[in-house]
């Protein structure tokens, strides 16, 4: 591993949201133990550690879904304190939780817009409430096909008809088409086959150059190398380090991730994205 | 520095189940009609109605389905009808509401009181009975929302503690008609159709089926109501403030209570706290053979209407037959066991 410190990285440039030691405690667990993250614009950030090392407290944080209880975020170096996921979806950010947060017995479209509904214009939106359906059904079929994630013949089908492949397709699919600022996958590939998981790492570098930054957490060491900027490495709560892509072998990120390494006393987790120094 | 040397990739977790693509080509009769009822959750509820009456008009004879008998079963069905419309409410955010009978009797107690013997204008007590299901379902919803106490529990609470405010209020006293204002025995009045009285009560209670309805199926805050009884916590991810809807879905049953005590007066032609007997269970069993899930997030209102419909069409037709009351009873438990299983079976098309 290397890490030098190239002058052109350590020009300034405003992280689009960080966190600064996040502490997260469930009981007598401690899921954050001071934990940073930097995300730059532009750029996949990849979230990698072991099972518990605290990859899905963290971005629960930055999604409002827990609030901790001591740390920072900063959203373009704006303090915020979110409180709910409304709060972070107002912000930009976008979430696919782990498990996916779909209500199974919904329709696809429903899902997509669930929080968020369409109302008809006019007086049967404002004054009846009545929901435009036949316009988010519209909507879900051009973001589906523009994303070409998904063959679903159907809409109006209940998600939970769906393969586990198609119902990841629709949670990002969801984030894709709303997120503004940030979208946050934990574990997108998880479940899916290989066909499967081609489509979200093709997704994620789309969503990525259309300028909007992805943090992607995974335990899939390829999948990470193909998409991810930079890779962040949490071990025990906390970022133990953070390093470009180019700079580190596989082999030596499972290391650090699983203890057998520890990153050099001057690594700079904060270094600037190559993508960035390049423009 | 130390290299593994073993797969650089660290260990998968477990693949979710679900995994198995539904669509296969063949699909067995069994299947197809499992499909059907997971996309048409009020086929079934149907199904038994018109079969119930063809039955019942084969037995009875034709003076069953005359206007007549028609009305008279909605008249016996309007009160678990517009409780269960409350019931349904409830059950599709995924809890369950022993409280609704207390709760609609002690409003009647409330506007009986305030227009009999405190000789407060009519509407002006009608309104205080509504306000008084507010509360009763606001309470409900706190110690559900505020204090985490499940929904069965906070409401065989709250159940014995309206029960007592009954009580208490009404001193065990009757109000009888003619001590009430027209306008709180309204709903027993009649009007005339095809030859047979109609009550206005039975009209309020397809009303209220209809906006209820037009509201779970249309509005944002309907879809937020299946979205919680579905998956509470993707809903809260998903920006809905889920307590919020648990605690407005509260209120509104309560105030439908207080609706269906104004059609108890008028149906009985009294106030009186030991009046709606049997409607909490026969409520609940309406929503479930209406086809309503008690796990939440899947069911439909009309189906509690079919549901009513039902044990009112058994009741009055096995009453028609000569048939032992026990056996209406009897019978109302076979539909309910028989719902419930057909709800688990056509819930596996989820896989
Ligand atoms: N809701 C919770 N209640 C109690 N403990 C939790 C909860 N969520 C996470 N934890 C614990 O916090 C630690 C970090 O979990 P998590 O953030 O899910 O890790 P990862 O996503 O990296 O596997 C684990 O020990 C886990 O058991
Ligand atoms: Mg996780």
């Amino acid at each position: 591993m290397t890490t030098t410190s190239n002058p052109a990285r350590t020009r300034q440039i405003t992280p689009i949201l960080s966190a600064r030691n996040l502490v997260k405690r469930y009981g007598h667990v401690t899921a954050l133990a001071g934990a940073d993250l930097t995300l730059y614009p532009g750029e996949v950030l990849a979230v990698i550690g072991d099972n518990g090392a605290g990859k899905s407290s963290l971005i629960k944080c930055l999604s409002g879904a827990v609030v901790p209880d001591e740390g920072e975020i900063r959203v373009k170096g704006k303090p915020e304190r979110f409180r709910t996921p409304l709060d972070a979806r107002s912000a930009g950010i976008e979430t696919v939780y782990q498990h996916l947060a779909l209500a199974p017995a919904r329709d696809i479209a429903a899902n997509v817009f669930l929080g968020r509904e369409l109302r008809k214009p006019g007086p049967l939106g404002w004054g009846l409430r009545m929901l435009d359906r036949k316009a988010m059904r519209q909507e879900t079929a051009k973001i589906l096909g523009d994303l070409g994630l998904l063959t679903i013949q159907n809409i109006g089908q209940a998600v939970e008809t769906l393969s586990g492949g198609q119902r990841q397709g629709v949670a990002v699919a969801r984030a894709a088409a709303f997120g503004s600022r940030v979208i946050i996958m934990d574990e997108p590939t998880a479940a899916l086959g290989v066909k499967e998981s081609a489509k979200v790492l093709n997704l994620i570098a789309e969503i990525r150059d259309r300028g909007i930054p992805v943090i992607l957490i995974s335990h899939d060491m390829p999948h990470v190398f193909e998409v991810a900027d930079r890779i962040h490495i949490q071990r025990l709560g906390r970022r133990i380090a953070c390093v470009q892509k180019t700079e580190i072998t596989m082999n030596d990120a499972v290391s650090l991730m699983t203890g057998a390494q520890t990153p050099p006393e001057d690594h700079d987790p904060e270094t600037i994205p190559e993508r960035l120094v390049r423009q | 520095m130390k290299s593994v040397s073993s797969p650089p990739t660290a260990p998968a977790p477990p693949r979710r189940v679900g995994e198995r693509l539904v669509d296969q080509p063949q699909v067995p009769l069994l299947g197809r009609i499992q499909r059907a009822m997971h996309a048409h959750p009020l086929l079934g509820p149907t199904a038994v109605l018109i079969l119930a009456c063809i039955f019942f008009t084969i037995a009875v004879g034709p003076r069953f389905i005359e206007p007549l008998n028609i009305s008279l079963i909605l008249q016996q069905v309007q009160i678990i009808g517009m409780v269960g419309i409350a019931q349904t409410l409830i059950i599709l955010t995924g809890g369950i509401d022993l409280s609704v009978a207390a709760a609609m009797v002690f409003s009647t107690v409330i506007a009986g009181k305030l227009a009999a013997e405190a000789g407060t204008p009519p509407l002006l007590a009608l309104l205080v009975a509504l306000l008084t299901g507010a509360v009763c379902g606001s309470l409900n919803g706190a110690l559900v929302t505020r204090f985490r106490v499940p929904p069965f529990i906070a409401t065989l609470g709250t159940l014995s503690i309206f029960t007592a405010l009954n009580l208490y209020v009404s001193g065990s006293q009757t109000i009888k008609a003619n001590a009430l204002p027209d306008l709180l025995l309204w709903p027993g009045q009649t009007f005339r159709v095809l030859g047979a009285p109609v009550t206005f009560g039975s009209i309020l209670v397809l009303a209220a089926f209809i906006v209820v309805s037009y509201i779970l199926r249309r509005t944002a805050w309907g879809e937020h109501i299946y979205a919680v009884g579905d998956n509470a916590e993707g809903a809260r991810l998903s920006g809905i403030r889920t307590s919020r809807v648990l605690m407005s879905v509260y209120i509104v049953a309560g105030v439908i209570c207080a609706i269906a005590g104004w059609l108890l007066i008028g149906r009985v032609g009294s106030v009186s706290p030991f009046s709606g007997e049997g409607v909490n269970l026969a409520s609940i069993t309406a929503v479930v053979i209406g086809g309503t899930s008690l796990f939440g997030g899947r069911g439909h209102v009309l189906g509690t209407l079919l549901g009513a419909l039902i044990i009112g069409v058994f009741s009055n037709g096995l009453t028609l037959t000569g048939v032992d009351v026990l056996w209406q009873v009897f019978t109302t438990g076979v539909l309910v066991i028989v719902a419930v299983g057909l709800d688990q079976w056509t819930r596996k098309v989820a896989g």
